[in-house]
């Protein structure tokens, strides 16, 4: 295996804009806002930054094409711009892009944002997409929640799990997140709900009800990242480095052969296992200090506590209800309140998620603030469990 | 059998599972129309929103030509409809795609007259009998529209029917016909018009079926030399309760051999009617009857028919006898409407959608996306959807083997799924999900023909063709295939017959 990118690149600086319906702003406003957050926090002159990655989904509604909208909008010295698209792992995207500029010796100090602005098509949820030629041809005209409902299913069916107790666990995963986001200001929504609102929620996509679906959100992230050296020499206490960045991209195998149940993410395995070696965890469940993972589901979320190794196989209902992965747990997951509080501006999640690990590593949380965390991990899925990319991100304390 | 014989080698039906209480349309109009409450007895057949003339004459065409792969026999396709979904592109071709037929293959339309189905099948009869065709498939199709309150709109049913015409095997032998041609309109439809304009029902009835029936019978009996008492089955699509009867009666045909036009429990399915009428005979007959076909419009085709010993090798086929038992009672009139076109109804923006395609994609994909034709790798034997030069299999990715593999009639059931409220559906809730194949592969798809709660992991289910998309700004209309639920006390029934 390659040597990887463990500790090679630090963390200089995060920004995060407040996620929700930003009626107010257009892209370029989001993006203002994180940025100039994570630049006051890293300290540096925009000459200084050597490259930039741009992450953002969308054409139509979104940005347009390009490096150019955030170089403009930022006003950047006419440095490198690279856009990158990866459905909902875009972000993560964007990240890996400046991660590795640094780690090569590319770039000293290299910025990456994420942005989306959702809430400009005139409805709910996410915009309907058009992909390709063929695909209209012969898929489904479906939406995000049917094709993730699906993992109910095929996950009662393979752990024997009764109907009504599959839909509690799942509620208690948003009732989880929701209790997590009432404590962020960032978040979209702030508000406590009970598992009986959202058991009695109306349906989406069976098993999913309305509050089983993360918000639809406005919102933009970003990090500003260099070598561990760099922000030593600049004075940087408490300096968290990258300890893994993985992705794994479906190639067909679920879709199209009858090996895979539909049960579990195929990928999401395999780019686990990959930065658990990457970061040097064996233990995760007893490694992983906490955890933003993407919970665009209640389902998705349940699914993925056993796809990242963190609960085993068919044991996850067990851990949700018995609160392994609540604020007070063992591995508290979704701590500034998940992609279910902030919704999901899709370029901007991933880094979204990285800010919450970043702020928790540095003590900055507030009063979401976990007890002396030491490895955070976050976790991108995009497309459908069926045919999707997922990245998984660990970072951690410099001497951690 | 002699050198000459032709005749009718199988036969197929299709008759869409909604069924319309006529109550609940006369129910909602009798403020409007308030004479037509007394016809409020039985149900119609009514398509489901992605049904069409097309899809039924496949499905009907499915079940005469069953799940053998093989259907290089098959030389000729006659469709016979009023409403073909185009005006300019060849709509037997789109059926010949369907059932994956042979490219070296004549389809024709057949148009413009209730006859449209008959006049079919007798081209077919002329083509075979002429040596030009061996097996000739025969598909006949409506889906009619009517305005609301209307008669016909009671009257009408949706339905198919296929025969094929052979030399051999014959389940029924051609005895010879009949045509008259006459321009007596006692209703037309304009062209681009979606509804017809009928003339006063005692002129047709008295100038019309009474004048030209008996005549066209009569010739027909003469050329063929068969005796009117030897007639079995008087087989004649008529919405005029007891008319034919008395025109089998005027013939010297007797009146108790004319079979159940199915106004009752299917409806008039327009130029599908006779073959309809026809299929639903055969699957009643006894070997050696005689059976006459009449369908009256712009003139009358009479058919004659005598049934073989093989007519018992039939009873598999759900025809239309299993297509009628195959039913839900639908009570929903918006609903019709709706699926009818004739209700503006709020979309949301998500069915804003624009819906244009392809049709270099369309055509290079063509198997693939009319015949549900996948690949399988001639190394592993390993199945996939959609076929690919580099192969699915997860150990051995081999490059450049797929032969084409059929999917439509293979064993399927449902690994994942789910009933979604959110994305746009003239059917809400919008259900699909995965669908594994018996011998391998997997599509994931859209589930049709169901209704909330009826399906989970595990449910057992069909293919059928249907219409995916329209693309209402250009005219044009997306097929493809979707999963059915098969319905386990339709196939207990048809197991028992």
């Amino acid at each position: 295996m390659a040597r990887g990118i463990k500790d090679k690149v630090a963390i200089l600086g995060m920004g995060c804009s407040k996620f929700g319906e930003r009626w107010d702003s257009g892209p370029e406003e989001l993006m203002v806002e994180a940025y100039l957050e994570a630049m006051q926090d890293a300290g540096i002159e925009p000459t200084q930054l050597d490259a930039a990655w741009f992450s953002t989904h969308i054409d139509e509604i979104g940005t347009g094409k390009g490096g150019t909208p955030l170089s403009v909008a930022l006003r950047l010295p006419n440095i490198a711009v690279t856009r990158v698209e990866n459905f909902c792992a875009s972000g993560s995207e964007a990240l890996r892009g400046a991660v590795y500029a640094v780690a090569s010796g590319a770039a000293d100090i290299a910025l990456a944002l994420g942005v989306e602005k959702l809430k400009d098509t005139g409805y709910g949820g996410l915009p309907v997409s058009n992909p390709g030629t063929l695909n209209p041809q012969l898929t489904p005209n479906g939406s995000a929640p049917g094709n993730f409902a699906q993992l109910a299913s095929a996950y009662r069916a393979k752990h024997g799990v009764d109907k009504d107790d599959l839909k509690r666990a799942i509620a208690h995963v948003s009732v989880k997140s929701h209790a997590n986001g009432a404590k962020n200001p960032k978040a979209h929504l702030q508000k406590e709900v009970t598992e009986e609102q959202v058991m009695n929620a109306p349906m989406i996509a069976e098993p999913l009800g309305l509050f089983d679906c993360c918000g639809v959100s406005d919102g933009a992230a970003a990090a500003i990242v260099t070598t561990p050296e760099i922000a030593k020499a600049m004075g940087k206490k408490d300096i968290v480095t990258v300890k893994a960045l993985q992705l794994s991209v479906s190639n067909g195998l679920e879709s199209q052969h009858n090996s895979w149940d539909g049960s579990y993410f195929h990928t999401a395995r395999i780019a686990a296992k990959k930065a658990y070696a990457e970061a040097g965890i064996e233990k995760p469940r007893e490694e992983v200090s906490m955890m933003e993972v993407h919970d665009c589901f209640s389902i998705t979320e349940l699914v993925t506590m056993e796809d990242l190794f963190i609960s085993p196989e068919g044991g996850a209902v067990k851990d949700v209800m018995d609160g392994f992965y609540d604020s007070e747990g063992d591995v508290p997951c979704q701590i500034d309140g998940g992609l279910k509080c902030f919704g999901h501006p899709i370029g901007a999640s991933g880094l979204r998620m990285a800010y919450e690990m970043y702020l928790q590593l540095q003590g900055r949380a507030g009063e979401r603030q976990l007890p002396n965390p030491k490895i955070g991990l976050t976790h991108n899925l995009g497309g459908a469990p069926s045919q999707n990319v997922c990245s998984v991100a660990i970072i951690g304390a410099h001497d951690a | 059998m002699a050198e000459n014989t032709i005749g009718l080698k199988a036969f197929g039906g299709y008759i869409p599972r909604l069924r319309l209480q006529r109550k609940s349309i006369t129910g909602a109009n009798a403020w409007i129309a308030p004479n037509l409450v007394g016809k409020g007895k039985g149900e119609r057949s009514m398509g489901n929103w992605d049904e069409d003339s097309l899809t039924m004459a496949v499905e009907a065409a499915r079940d005469l030509l069953g799940t053998d792969e093989d259907r290089s026999h098959i030389d000729a396709l006659y469709f016979g409809s009023t409403t073909l979904p185009f005006s300019d592109r060849l709509n037997s071709g789109i059926i010949s795609a369907a059932l994956t037929l042979d490219q070296n293959i004549q389809a024709v339309d057949v148009a413009s007259t209730q006859r449209a189905g008959t006049t079919a099948l007798l081209h077919a009869l002329n083509g075979v009998a002429g040596g030009g065709n061996k097996e000739a498939l025969v598909c006949a199709a409506d889906h009619r529209k009517a305005r609301a309150a209307s008669v016909q709109e009671l009257e009408l049913g949706d339905g198919a029917a296929a025969l094929s015409v052979g030399t051999d095997d014959l389940i029924a032998k051609f005895i010879g016909s009949h045509t008259l041609t006459i321009d007596f309109v006692d209703h037309f439809r304009g062209s681009g018009e979606e509804f017809d304009y009928g003339w006063e029902e005692r002129w047709i009835r008295d100038e019309g079926y009474t004048k030209i029936v008996p005549k066209a019978i009569t010739e027909a009996l003469e050329k063929t030399g068969v005796s009117a008492s030897d007639i079995d089955h008087f087989v004649m699509p008529c919405t005029f309760a007891r008319l034919p009867q008395k025109l089998a009666k005027m013939c010297g045909i007797n009146p108790d051999t004319v079979t159940d036009p199915l106004g009752a429990v299917c409806g008039e399915t327009g130029a599908a009617h006779a073959l309809v009428m026809l299929v639903h005979a055969l699957q009643n007959a006894k070997p050696g009857e005689k059976v006459m076909l009449v369908h009256f419009g712009g003139g009358c085709d009479v058919l004659i028919f005598e049934t073989t010993d093989l007519i018992a090798s039939m009873s598999n086929k759900k025809g239309i006898v299993g297509s009628l038992a195959d039913r839900q009672e639908e009570t929903n009139y918006m609903k019709f409407l709706t699926f009818h076109g004739l209700v503006e109804w709020e979309r949301g923006m998500r069915g804003e959608q624009d819906k244009k395609t392809a049709l270099t994609t369309l055509y290079r994909n063509e198997d693939t996306v009319m015949g549900l034709v996948g690949g399988r790798c001639t190394e592993t034997g390993v199945v996939q959807f959609p076929r690919s030069r580099i192969s699915v299999a997860p150990n051995k990715p081999a490059v450049d083997t797929q032969e084409p593999y059929k999917f439509a009639d293979r064993k399927a059931t449902i690994l994942s799924w789910s009933a979604d409220f959110l994305s746009f559906s003239m059917n809400p809730p919008n259900h699909y999900g995965m669908i594994v194949f018996e011998g391998g592969g997997r599509i994931m798809m859209d589930i049709g023909d169901v209704t909330q709660g009826e399906v989970d992991s595990g449910t057992e289910v069909r293919m059928v063709f249907r219409i995916k998309d329209f693309d209402d700004q250009r005219g044009f209309k997306r097929y493809f295939w979707k999963a059915v639920p098969v319905r386990k006390s339709v196939a207990t029934a048809q197991a028992a017959e």
